[in-house]
């Protein structure tokens, strides 16, 4: 899966099962503010993550992502890790 | 100094309609909302009856986070306190800078508890059932829920009385107004109907098992009845002081003058008579108004041979000498369980709003106990001052109910 690959299915279940706006998703934007995602749909997203990319991520690794960018570098690196396997 | 408690605003749905106007059409025309599920019968019940009610949409009225915490029923609730505000004229802002508090009737949360487990056991990892399973599950899934919605800052929690929840919440709140503790509270009950919820009352045999005519099987008081049908949905009835009511400028539709309630102290599911008498009784000795008052009672009935017996022959105790016209309109809902108190609260002030008396459809043969009450299987145009209500549940709870026109 190349990398603009994963980024359109993350930015795809944001719009479709988070209900995030097009415009909200903003690569340097802080993933609480301008994303506008809370504590609880971090837990939703290991969910949707697991679904989509079939592999489990913890809630702890959501830590060190800050921004939209973090986050799709983050999946990117785990899917990598995935095919290399 | 007590205060007097009004209801300004009612909202519903179940499966006589998705509102009041449909609901008060569908119970003027004796309109049965029972069908047979044949899901239920490949997922072995004995009786595949159940009420129908219409899957809500609520993307669009609601945000994400809202939604992914609100059960079956409280979807259902949310719609019927979204008719209840807006009928008593509470708007947000209202609610913002009041204390308005919530009680609402539920005594179950099925689907989502199973829904987890079988994550659990699929795929032995927690963190992938997801953040709305637990808001889902708990007992107070619909209070929670409707809170943080409509932003309430009363009282809050849920009453859990069996099949006489919805009753008893509007019996709390009534108690509460009364004695000054809150203004204002949005009461009622709801019930989930999807079949894991139903699964272990199928399993008792109490369920009517009149397939072949699903709008015939639920039949209170009729000699040939043979169990109940399952029901849901939701119903709200707000409840405020009546000084306040006058204050906001809001509509009195009516005035809640009486609440009784009793245990049988017996079996945990076989009802007798003494408790529903004594329930009856305590409801009209704190109306203060004698039992020829009553000009309508709305009966727990529910279609099962031996609840119905023991109901029939405590309104003979009680009302042999008045003889009010007496229904139960679970011959059209089924049995909406945990919501029924209230729902049938609100079918009773639409027919009170409408001058008719619902019919208890299907009651076509008398037994003995029945043929000494005034039961009628026809709708009746008339004129209801006050209207009692009756509502018993498993462990032998009773809730009686008086509502009078306000005057």
């Amino acid at each position: 899966m190349t990398r603009e690959e994963v980024i359109e299915k993350i930015n795809q279940f944001l719009i479709e099962e988070f209900e995030v706006e097009e415009d909200q998703l903003v690569p340097e934007g802080n993933l609480k503010e301008t994303v506008g995602l809370d504590s609880l749909d971090y837990v939703d997203l290991v969910v949707v993550i697991e679904s989509n990319f079939g592999f489990k991520v913890k809630g702890e690794d959501f830590v060190t992502i800050k921004t939209l960018q973090d986050f799709y570098d983050y999946i990117v690196a785990k899917v990598a890790e995935k095919e290399a396997k | 100094m007590m205060n007097r408690v009004v209801i300004t605003g009612l909202g519903i749905y179940s499966c006589l309609g998705d509102n009041l106007d449909q609901v008060r059409d569908s119970l003027f025309q004796g309109k049965s909302g029972i069908v047979l599920e044949q899901v239920r019968k490949e997922m072995g019940f004995r009786s595949g009856l159940t009420g129908r009610v219409n899957k809500p949409v609520l993307k669009g009225m609601l945000d994400r986070r809202m939604r992914v915490g609100l059960a079956e029923q409280g979807e259902y609730a949310y719609l019927s306190t979204r008719e209840a505000l807006a009928k008593a004229r509470i708007d947000e802002d209202y609610l913002e800078n009041h204390e308005v508090g919530v009680l609402f009737g539920n005594d179950s949360s099925s689907q989502a508890v199973v829904h987890a487990a079988d994550t659990i056991r699929e795929k032995k990892d927690t963190t992938l059932i997801g953040s709305g399973s637990v808001f889902q599950s708990m007992n107070s899934t619909v209070t929670m829920n409707l809170a943080t919605i409509f932003k309430l800052k009363g009282v809050n929690f849920t009453i859990s009385g069996a099949c006489a929840s919805g009753s008893h919440s509007i019996g709390m709140a009534y108690f509460l107004i009364k004695h000054g503790y809150q203004n204002a509270v949005v009461c009622g009950g709801a019930q989930e109907i999807n079949p894991f919820s139903m699964g272990s009352f199928d399993a008792l045999g109490t369920f009517s098992i009149l397939e072949d005519q699903p709008h015939k099987a639920s039949r209170p008081f009729d000699k040939n009845r043979d169990g109940l049908i399952p029901s849901g949905g939701a119903a709200t009835v707000i409840l405020e002081s009546y000084e306040n009511a006058v204050k906001r400028g809001a509509p009195i539709l009516a005035e809640v003058i009486g609440y009784g309630f009793s245990s049988n102290g017996g079996h945990i599911s076989q009802p007798n008579v003494d408790g529903p008498v004594r329930s009856i009784q305590m409801s009209i000795k704190d109306a203060g108004i004698p039992v020829s008052d009553i000009d309508y009672v709305n009966a727990h009935a529910t279609s099962t041979p031996v609840g119905d017996m023991y109901e029939a022959r405590a309104l003979y105790q009680v009302f042999g000498g008045s003889r009010p016209l007496i229904t139960s309109t679970k011959g059209m809902t089924g049995h909406e369980c945990w919501m029924a108190g209230a729902s049938e609260v609100v079918y009773s002030m639409l027919m009170m709003q409408n001058d008719f008396v619902a019919p208890n459809i299907n009651f076509e043969t008398p037994d003995e106990d029945s043929a000494k009450l005034n039961i009628t299987s026809k709708t009746v145009e008339k004129n209801i001052d006050a209207f009692l209500s009756n509502s018993f549940g498993f462990g032998g709870t009773n809730s009686s109910l008086i509502i009078k026109k306000f005057k």
